[in-house]
């Protein structure tokens, strides 16, 4: 069996990094969210 | 233990698979026809009589999406053998060998349970059950179970996708009456012509995987005749809005003209037969106006309500 080549480590730490990035954002985002959720709620608002 | 080793990259490298990239994931949501359910679901959300807190309303709309994403991923991850033998499906990412057919699952899971979570705590528990209710019609009732097994496939499963403007309504609301009832049997009534005129220019990919859709089984001539009755059947139903009085002019007005040109376009789908080598344009303009007609209804049911709060109509 022939295991990956350096260009496919690079992909993979490529690809590793994106899905690293976009995970990061839809935490900050959802952070965020809740927060105003959470203030909007305490306020009384519906 | 780390995944990677600088030390001994061949070594650890051979050992690793290519993650998924996260662009298969959302198009795994199906982010095309989501666009449609968010749609309908925020126009439902602005066209109720009760204001409701911007955050909270993107909030409500955002658990739409993310419901109906994990729906899809759900269908994706259940009917992969079927994609794979269909020309229109063969790309996606689990047919294309780009995902594990597990992690479609999962991430389905992930996505609905956390749609109906945060609905239920942000917004209320009808809507979020509402919500639990439509992704396991569409994950259960309509690929697991109906799909496979009758041509009424559509016309029952098309109940999955007139839940999102009753869940955006119910959002608003917090209760279910009659206009968001009527916003349901909207999208339900308009499901099947919808649908059937696709299947009619596609009909040669689901019989290659044995889907028994309504062209496949009851024939081409009984389709056409059911999208024209679906077609007349529609247009009260569009209307009904207006005459329980729930919306004004705006919308009367509106639902007469595009249901009059949806019967047009569906009359000469009624009455004519496809020849060998036809381009089926009359069922492709047909397809195509109804996703127009659909976001035309849902605009003029929003705009009728912004006359209303602007005092334009009483």
């Amino acid at each position: 069996m022939i295991g990956p080549t350096p260009p496919d480590v690079d992909l993979i730490r490529a690809r590793q990094r994106s899905r690293n990035r976009m995970m990061a954002l839809l935490l900050g985002f959802f952070v965020i969210l809740f927060f105003a959720i959470t203030i909007v709620r305490v306020g009384g608002a519906h | 233990m780390p995944a990677y080793s600088a030390a001994h990259p061949m070594t650890d490298a051979a050992t690793l698979q290519l993650p998924t990239d996260w662009r298969d994931f959302l198009s795994l949501t199906k982010p095309r026809v989501m666009s449609l359910v968010v749609f309908t679901g925020l126009c439902g959300l602005l066209a109720a009589p009760a204001p409701i807190h911007p955050v909270l309303g993107f909030t409500a709309i955002l658990c739409i999406a993310m419901g109906a994403g994990g729906a899809a991923a759900l269908n994706q991850w259940w009917e992969a053998d079927l994609d794979a033998g269909m020309k229109r499906t063969a790309q996606r990412p689990i047919p294309a060998g780009r995902m594990e057919r597990t992690d479609a699952r999962d991430f389905g899971i992930a996505l609905s349970v956390a749609s109906v979570g945060i609905m239920g705590l942000a917004i209320g528990w009808l809507a979020a059950a509402l919500l639990a209710l439509s992704i396991v019609y569409y994950a259960v009732v309509y690929t697991i179970w109906l799909k496979p097994r009758t041509p009424q496939n559509i016309v029952i499963g098309g109940g999955a996708g007139a839940f999102p403007p009753l869940i955006g309504w119910v959002a608003a609301t917090g209760d279910i009456t009659a206009m968001p009832l009527l916003l349901f049997a909207i999208i339900f009534m308009w499901t099947p012509p919808h649908f059937w005129a696709l299947a009619l220019f596609v009909q040669t990919d689901y019989a290659r995987v044995g889907i028994p859709m309504m062209p496949v089984v009851a024939g081409e001539a009984s389709t056409r005749r059911q999208i024209f009755g679906y077609a007349v059947l529609l247009a009260p139903v569009a209307l009904a809005p207006w005459w329980i009085g729930g919306t004004g002019a705006v919308y009367g007005i509106a639902a007469a003209v595009l249901s009059l040109a949806f019967i047009a376009l569906a009359l000469p789908v009624g009455l004519r037969r496809a020849i060998g080598g036809d381009a089926m344009r009359p069922e492709k303009r047909l397809f195509g106006f109804s996703i127009l007609y659909l976001f035309a209804l849902f605009a003029a049911l929003v705009a009728d309500r912004l006359a209303f709060a602007q005092g334009w109509q009483g």
